[in-house]
């Protein structure tokens, strides 16, 4: 038997935010929908050029903080946030903020992919023209060929670009959205459940995907799947009741988490 | 603990236990066998021990293929993979305890009825404290006990301080009278069978810990067994 070597010791600040740029910093979030309060007192910072996974059981909060990232929640009547959430130090809050600005800044991939109806080459270039990305026509289809390739969906649709987008496949549909939302190149990317309802193979597309782009990019991804988030995040925050019970490296929120309620959710044992 | 949402994932992970529990009493009955055969020069319980080892054997098997089945259905996580992984590993020492079980009570056959008494006790010895140490350390596995373990894993150094003396006291023996080499040559691979399911029992014991706290130990065990480096001019 020999002796085992001496564990390196467990620091409170996830390893990766000492490696990274933090890009988010939320600090006393409050959420509230009319008087019932979704989130409380949240306060997280998140790493640039990685990716970060939410988890937590349904109705816990997770899109809902995920929306106040690119202030969607003002869309929603009632919804009121309270405290800071500074993106490269600037709080997004600020009166001053052009909001319209903020979202090609924060692109968001949702649950059930949403093309427009209309063609795909159009899904993806709508964004790069209202935000004036492009310069000229052939920079838009540069573009919007590039964005297609990034989110690995060019070579299956490069003979019906002009093909409407609702055409395609559910798993190809949501790779649209993902090119449609990396086409106005944001510098976050938002990403509630985006596979929940991909076949495995589409899944592992996407995963695939996000394991690729990662480095370029600041990623948050609300996910059901404890196997999913183990394998495409970096950093892992678990929601319950609309509190951030703990968040750490993914690498130990599965194997060793140390809330007892991290511990039951992830093995299966409430919910 | 509380139990899973999925009863039937309960279940998986208790029968594993179950059958591990069941194996590590198999492993202990042939461990005390082995020790009395020898002691007795009883060849006849010797041939029950040999017999006996394919049940350690085929429980193994089932061990493993219980694991992989439940990893592939559950897809466990934290301290559910690791109760997996670890009854894999302790499976897998068990299984080793049950051949050096067998290995020792093997030669029984080789040690003649003439062998002075004195000659065998030093491996009988050996052989209750290492039956001691997997009684207690399949206790602390029962109980999810990691301080247990932690105190037979400690306790590994008197097996091999014990083990260096035997190993003096035979060499003596055998320097004495030449005619002795033979059957003491078996005695001291029976002790060292008995040296080696203590080690095993020390690593069933870092399984624990590492089940239990979901990493290794980190102290340093301090190791005794100096025999590799003794030689017959240093004891002469
Ligand atoms: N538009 C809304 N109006 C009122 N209450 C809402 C609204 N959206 C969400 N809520 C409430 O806020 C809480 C958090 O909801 P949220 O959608 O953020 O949860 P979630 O963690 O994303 O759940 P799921 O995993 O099911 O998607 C829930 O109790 C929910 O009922
Ligand atoms: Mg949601």
């Amino acid at each position: 038997m020999d002796a085992s070597p001496q564990m390196p010791t467990l620091s409170k600040v996830p390893r990766i935010l000492n490696e990274r740029e933090t890009k988010i910093v939320a600090s006393d979030v409050n959420v509230y929908y009319g008087e019932k309060q979704a989130i409380k007192n949240l306060s997280i910072d998140i790493p640039d050029r990685a990716v970060s996974a939410f988890i937590g059981p349904s109705g816990c909060g997770k899109s809902t903080f995920l929306r106040t990232i690119n202030r969607m929640n003002d869309t929603i009547d009632g919804c009121r946030v309270t405290g800071d959430i500074l993106v490269d130090g600037k709080n997004i809050y600020d009166r001053d903020l052009d909001v319209v600005q903020l979202r090609a800044r924060v692109g968001m991939v949702f649950q059930k992919p949403n093309p427009f109806p209309k063609s795909i080459f159009e899904n993806v270039a709508y964004g790069p023209r209202i935000h004036g990305i492009a310069k000229s026509k052939a920079d838009l289809e540069e573009i919007v060929v590039n964005s297609l390739k990034k989110a690995s969906l060019f070579e299956e649709v490069k003979d019906r670009l002009d093909h409407s987008g609702t055409s395609l496949s559910g798993g190809q549909q949501q790779r649209l959205c993902i090119a449609r939302a990396i086409a106005v190149n944001p510098e976050i990317i938002l990403m509630d459940e985006p596979c929940s309802a991909l076949d495995p193979i589409a899944s592992a597309r996407i995963e695939e995907l996000i394991d690729e782009i990662r480095q370029n990019y600041c990623i948050i991804i609300v996910t059901h799947s404890m196997q999913q988030a183990a394998r495409v995040s970096q950093l892992t925050a678990f929601f319950h009741l609309g509190d951030l019970v703990e968040f750490g490296d993914t690498d130990e929120m599965f194997t060793t988490p140390k809330d007892k309620r991290t511990q039951d959710y992830i093995t299966g044992r409430f919910g | 603990m509380s139990d899973h949402t999925v009863k039937s994932y309960d279940d998986d992970l208790a029968s594993l236990k179950q059958m591990l529990a069941q194996m590590g009493g198999l492993a202990e009955e042939q461990l005390a066998n082995a020790i009395d055969a020898i002691a007795k020069r009883d060849t006849r319980l010797a041939d029950i021990v040999i017999a006996g080892d394919e049940k350690i054997d085929a429980l193994e098997q089932q061990i493993e293929e219980k694991s992989i089945l439940t990893i592939a259905k559950r897809q466990p996580m934290a301290q559910d993979l690791r109760q997996i992984i670890v009854a894999i590993r302790i499976s897998a020492d068990l299984e080793r305890i049950g051949d050096l079980a067998k290995n020792t009570a093997k030669r029984t056959h080789a040690i003649s009825e003439q062998m002075p008494r004195k000659l065998v006790s030093g491996l009988t010895r050996m052989g209750n404290l290492a039956q001691e140490q997997l009684k207690n350390i399949l206790d602390a596995y029962a109980r999810n006990d990691a301080d247990k373990a932690i105190s037979v894993w400690r306790s590994d150094e008197d097996i091999d301080a014990l083990y260096n003396s035997i190993f003096r006291e035979l060499l003596t023996y055998m320097m004495e009278d030449p005619r002795m080499i033979g059957p003491c040559t078996h005695l001291l691979f029976g002790t060292k069978n008995m040296e080696r399911i203590g080690d095993h029992t020390t690593n069933i014991a870092e399984n624990i810990y590492f089940l239990v706290h979901g990493k290794a130990i980190i102290e340093e065990r301090p190791k005794k067994d100096s025999t590799s480096t003794t030689n017959y001019n240093l004891i002469k």
